[in-house]
């Protein structure tokens, strides 16, 4: 039976004691998962090792941990990858990250993960009187949430993000992936008024940064940051929500600087950010922005005609492409968590200008 | 080696230096430069969320415009922008999937005459060092080592995630390669908390204290791991770490002055050319430590 070394965090916050990390050898099968590894360290060694888990079978999301700095459930991952991604043969086991640990490998998640969870009301809010017997949809329009409503309710997300790290109060991946789940329920009669409360929030759907972190930190291909971009999309190109973080200022000034310039010109794209260069909000920004403004013009990185004229005008192909997706009447979006990648020796038969019939159009409950 | 090059935006915007750098470097390992001039902004991150197939067209565009050169005999597509790399990464990934979606795409494209066969090599400089030049190659040509020069890696985002799209796997450790370039320029990598964590740049007009914040936290790391500078592969980390290093600073509460370089500038400096050649005195934190190093390595070299 080959060996294992688990290299344990502890942690007991009542004992007064530092945190440190305990060896354990164990023998187990390569096949056998990390947290099959913990309960035999556990039950042979030192029964007082703090883990939580449940059903062993990646399903419950009770046994979120960190393994070799990385996000995952401890039932999820088998013994000889874990020791293979070891930098050293030690496989190193400690609690998620971005909450306070209360035991061992076990955080509160009541304390971060539960609180955004509940921030996010997550549950239906239909119009109306609810009808005489059960709801009906069609089933194709409940496809494109199922991505959402994979999500197990693990913390791993939560664990490694970025933004939640430097801001606390940032909603968070998971609980903004639960907010999709409504916002794409057909069902759901609050679409507008949930999007407007996440996009005004401080901390909501625009304090993501984008660092991908959730999406490869979730053992269940939820995808959350893909989740808060459809929000995004939603909350501005359907309601035309002009929140007070500049996020659909920002967006959409983004977009007409590439279709005028064909590249950005970064020089109207911050002020335009913030409503363009002579709107009220956009002057203390300017004012507060003007040492880097003025840094930059010093060393060199821009000159004032470089800043001021952009000599880059986007071709008028670009230009057409704009018109011509933006004249489309609705929004085509290719989701490979629910189509899937093709096999590359089974060619799809489908017709080339039958393509169109054929995509997948974005599910847009409100239109 | 001949490559279909796209510089992005900002490295002929706000970090003109790159591109210079990069123009400075390309000759030293016989690169051919063929600047994909026609070709618009990738979108980064920004048009995929504002419409994903706004995004999707207008990087298929670039990569048929890249294909037109492949044709004439370009290698491959190059980029030098880790921002540009993993959108464009994003749209091939779903170009490639789906005949359908890809068909559709290209119906769009072909007023223009354009369309986009599945399966392009685009690559980032980082990567085609490390994988096409080789890094054997590269120690061979170095002419200043940088020994006793202690850089900070700083990765960012989106040029190691998600690891499946980047093509990460055990035989192309993708996000070991700039820990392996210092190894190989003479340097000494210096490992600190925030070499893979995020700018903080993508928020800077929403959350701007949160996203100076990032950028503070990740440069006081790499001050505390006794680092002489950082090194990055994308042009909107540098936008944040240098740019704007000294509001990050007051972010932080804490002095900072750490250099940060563009990959292509550490690489000139180990190739013997001399900073501002690769243009870092425009910079806006002054890489004193290492002009510094590397005038006492020039006056210290045998005449």
């Amino acid at each position: 039976m080959p060996e294992y070394t688990l290299r344990i965090r502890r942690y007991s916050p009542e004992s007064g004691e530092a945190a440190h990390w305990d060896d354990f050898e164990i023998d187990l099968d390569g096949h056998r998962s990390v947290l099959d590894g913990i309960l035999q360290a556990k039950d042979r060694q030192d029964g007082s090792i703090g883990i939580r888990c449940s059903c062993r079978a990646a399903i419950c999301g009770s046994c979120g941990v960190r393994i070799n700095g990385k996000p995952n459930l401890a039932c999820h991952m088998h013994l000889d990858k874990a020791c293979e991604d070891a930098p050293d043969g030690v496989i190193v086991v400690e609690p998620m990250g971005n909450m306070p640990v209360l035991k061992d490998l076990i955080v509160d998640m009541d304390a971060v993960h539960w609180k955004k969870m509940r921030r996010v009301t997550p549950w239906l809010l239909p119009d109306g009187d609810p009808p005489e017997r059960e709801y009906i949809v069609a089933p194709e329009s409940m496809i494109d949430i199922t991505q959402t409503m994979a999500c197990i309710q693990c913390g791993a997300c939560v664990s490694d993000c970025l933004s939640m790290e430097v801001d606390p109060l940032f909603i968070g991946p998971a609980a903004l992936a639960k907010a999709y789940r409504f916002v794409g329920d057909p069902r759901d009669g609050q679409h507008e008024e949930r999007l407007r409360d996440l996009a005004e929030d401080p901390h909501g759907i625009y304090d993501c940064t984008h660092c991908f972190n959730c999406i490869e930190a979730c053992p269940k291909g939820v995808a959350p940051m893909s989740q808060i971009m459809r929000l995004r999309r939603i909350a501005s190109a359907d309601h035309g929500i002009e929140d007070r973080n500049n996020g659909y200022r920002h967006e959409h000034a983004f977009v007409k600087n590439i279709e005028k310039n064909g590249l950005l010109h970064e020089a109207d794209l911050l002020p335009d950010s913030y409503g363009g260069k002579f709107h009220p909000r956009a002057v203390p920004e300017l004012v507060t922005s003007l040492p880097v403004i003025l840094r930059a013009l010093q060393r060199g990185k821009v000159t004032p005609a470089g800043a001021l004229l952009h000599k880059h005008k986007a071709s008028k192909e670009v230009k057409r492409i704009f018109r011509d997706v933006h004249d489309r009447e609705e929004r085509y979006e290719l989701n490979l968590y629910v189509v899937g990648e093709e096999e590359d020796d089974n060619p799809p038969s489908m017709h080339a200008d039958a393509a169109g019939s054929q995509l997948p159009a974005e599910r847009s409950p409100n239109q | 080696m001949k490559v279909a090059y796209w510089p992005g935006c900002v490295s002929r915007g706000f970090a003109p230096e790159l591109h210079g750098a990069m123009a400075r470097v390309a000759p030293l390992f016989d690169i051919e430069l063929v600047e994909l001039d026609r070709a618009a902004c990738c979108g980064a991150g920004v048009i995929a969320e504002h419409n994903q197939e706004l995004a999707d067209t207008l990087n298929a565009r670039t990569f048929a415009l890249a294909q037109q050169e492949i044709a004439k005999g370009a290698d491959l597509m190059m980029n030098i922008c880790s921002t540009c790399q993993g959108a464009q990464s994003e749209c091939q990934e779903r170009l490639d999937a789906n005949t359908p979606y890809r068909d559709h795409v290209n119906e769009t494209l072909s007023a223009e005459g354009l369309t986009y066969e599945k399966g392009i090599t685009n690559k980032h400089f980082l990567w085609l060092l490390v994988e096409e030049i080789g890094l054997d190659e590269v120690r061979r040509r170095v002419k200043r080592p940088l020994k006793d020069l202690r850089v900070g890696p700083f990765y960012g985002c989106y040029i190691v995630r998600p690891t499946d799209r980047l093509g990460i796997d055990r035989s192309h450790p993708r996000d070991t390669y700039l820990h392996q370039l210092i190894d190989a320029l003479g340097g000494t990598v210096v490992d600190y908390a925030g070499q893979y964590k995020c700018c903080g740049f993508p928020i800077i007009t929403m959350n701007k204290e949160a996203s100076l914040k990032q950028a503070g936290r990740h440069v006081g790391d790499a001050i505390d791991a006794e680092a002489d500078c950082l090194v990055t592969p994308c042009p909107l980390c540098h936008l944040n770490l240098d740019l704007q290093q000294p509001a990050a600073a007051a972010a932080v509460g804490r002095p900072l002055n750490m250099p940060v370089l563009h990959l292509p500038q550490l690489l000139g400096l180990a190739m013997g050319l001399e900073p501002k050649e690769l243009g870092m005195n425009k910079h806006v934190v002054k890489p004193s430590s290492v002009i510094d190093w590397s005038t006492s390595v020039v006056a210290g070299a045998p005449a």
